[in-house]
């Protein structure tokens, strides 16, 4: 097979000549990802150290909003949030808006998950220690817990990243145009689905190995520390 | 300085102390002793309320902290504790874990509280230690680095759980040392302890508990030469 002959091949013409509106829904998977484990991260910090709290509503508050976002299906979450909830809130269809609520809003709750299990796993002398000196909950939390957390909850956090990358193409279901919606909108177009969704899950691949190399990376020099 | 008045506690139905009643006065140094399960960790952890006691009254100082309106922080500010298993923070050098608590609750400033710091290593002989984590220091190393860190709050009663019960024995010298120059210095203490001798040459009183109760307190050499009690006497015919 010649090269031309390889060109003139469909399906790669049509990936080829379509490449940048694909990557510009890489880019917005990307940003949906980053706000929303941004987002999660803050929520999954507060929600952990609440469901820890010795307050028995503000725990129980967070154990509903942990235990009903980890026990739908984003998918569903999704969909309630951009057609049921948000159109009574706020007066906007953005789908990007609701797509980084609903991301970040499921990053939290799997994240306070984490946030817990990383305090529960420092040796409770630690607190004890602290408290004897005289530090309350909080000063202890920052000075001495949460510090010697941080280093058991980064590698199931990067983890956590990754998976809402993947998770992102849910909201293809809203229209938000991120790379999954993208592919969609070439298929319907041009039929070539092997092509099509084969370069798509290309990008979603290259785009977690990236994530995954970059946890590593700074799972070493934790390591070295 | 402690003062304790029918103190009862429970875990679920468990009853750990059934009426407690003891004080330590001011430059006192009291010892615990008692078989194991007796209650005299629970004891010492109700003093400073890491426990939190089912019924009875204790004052610290004057101060009742059983009461729900004292201020339990404040009050662990001015009593040290040292456990059994060290709990120095991992993540900070032998200094910091000194110089935290004086920094972030007293709000020393750090010159001042690094200058406390390093006199309360070279009390503790470990001067040279000061920029290491407690990873690379030996089990005496560290409880004095904890010792050190619980004077570093300037508190007027110490705590002691066991001490020197998790060190090797090649160490637990040292340990005992530095509680003796502290005793000597006047600091009130509080010691659960299953060295006899240190009981014996240090304590001002004796304490044996027993199944959640004091079975008989005294002198050292009342208690250790002369037990009336039956089951101080096996006690401790079983450790010396
Ligand atoms: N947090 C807890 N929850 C339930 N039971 C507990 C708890 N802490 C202690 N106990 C129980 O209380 C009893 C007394 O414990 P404590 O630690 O005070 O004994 P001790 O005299 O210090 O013994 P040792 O010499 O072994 O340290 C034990 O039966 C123990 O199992
Ligand atoms: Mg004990």
């Amino acid at each position: 097979m010649s090269l031309d002959s390889i060109l003139a091949i469909n399906g790669l013409q049509v990936v080829i000549k379509n490449f940048p509106f694909l990557l510009e829904g890489a880019g917005l998977t990307l940003k949906i990802t980053v706000l929303s484990v941004f987002f999660g991260m803050v929520l999954g910090l507060v929600a952990g150290l609440l469901k820890l709290s010795k307050s028995r509503i503000l725990s129980f508050i967070a154990t509903i909003y942990i235990d009903f976002f980890r026990g739908t299906p984003l998918f569903v979450q999704i969909l309630l949030l951009y057609f049921g909830i948000l159109p009574l809130i706020i007066n906007t269809d953005k789908p990007f808006v609701a797509a980084v609520i609903a991301c970040s809003l499921n990053c939290g709750a799997y994240t306070a998950e984490i946030v817990r299990a990383g305090i529960q796993a420092v040796d409770k002398g630690q607190m004890e220690a602290a408290r004897s000196l005289g530090m309350n909950t909080g000063q202890a939390m920052a000075h001495v817990i949460l510090p010697q957390a941080y280093k058991i909850v980064i590698p199931p956090l990067l983890n956590e990243f990754i998976a809402v990358l993947k998770d992102t193409s849910l909201v293809a279901v809203i229209s938000a145009e991120e790379l999954t919606m993208r592919g969609k909108l070439l298929y319907s177009t041009y039929f070539e689905a092997a092509w099509i969704w084969g370069t798509v899950a290309i990008m979603y691949f290259i785009m977690t190995k990236l994530l995954a190399i970059l946890g590593d990376y700074i799972e070493r020099r934790m390591a070295t520390e | 300085m402690i003062k304790v008045i029918g103190l009862h506690k429970n875990f679920g139905k468990l009853e750990v102390l059934k009426g407690v009643d003891c004080h330590v006065a001011s430059r006192e140094v009291v010892c615990v002793i008692g078989p194991s399960g007796s209650g005299k960790s629970t004891l010492l952890r109700c003093v400073n309320q890491l426990e939190q006691a089912t019924g009875g009254q204790i004052f610290v100082d004057g101060e009742e902290i059983t009461s729900p309106k004292t201020d339990i922080n404040k009050i662990r500010q001015q009593v040290g504790m040292v456990f059994q298993l060290f709990n120095l923070f991992p993540h900070k050098t032998t200094l910091e874990n000194i110089t935290l608590a004086p920094i972030k609750i007293k709000g020393v400033s750090r010159s001042e509280a690094e200058q406390v710091a390093n006199e309360l290593l070279r009390k503790v002989g470990l001067t040279d230690k000061s920029d290491v984590y407690p990873g690379q220091l030996s089990g005496g190393q560290k409880q004095r680095v904890a010792i050190a860190r619980a004077l570093a709050m300037q508190p007027k009663v110490m705590l002691f759980d066991e001490p020197t019960s998790s060190l090797d024995p090649e160490m637990v010298g040292e340990v005992l040392e530095v509680m003796k120059d502290l005793a000597h210095e006047g600091m009130t203490m509080m010691v659960v302890t299953h060295e006899m001798g240190f009981a014996r040459e240090v304590g001002h009183r004796v304490l044996f508990m027993d199944e959640g109760i004091i079975m008989e307190e005294g002198t050292p050499a009342q208690i250790f030469d002369n037990p009336h009690n039956a089951r101080t006497q096996s006690f401790l015919s079983k450790v010396i």
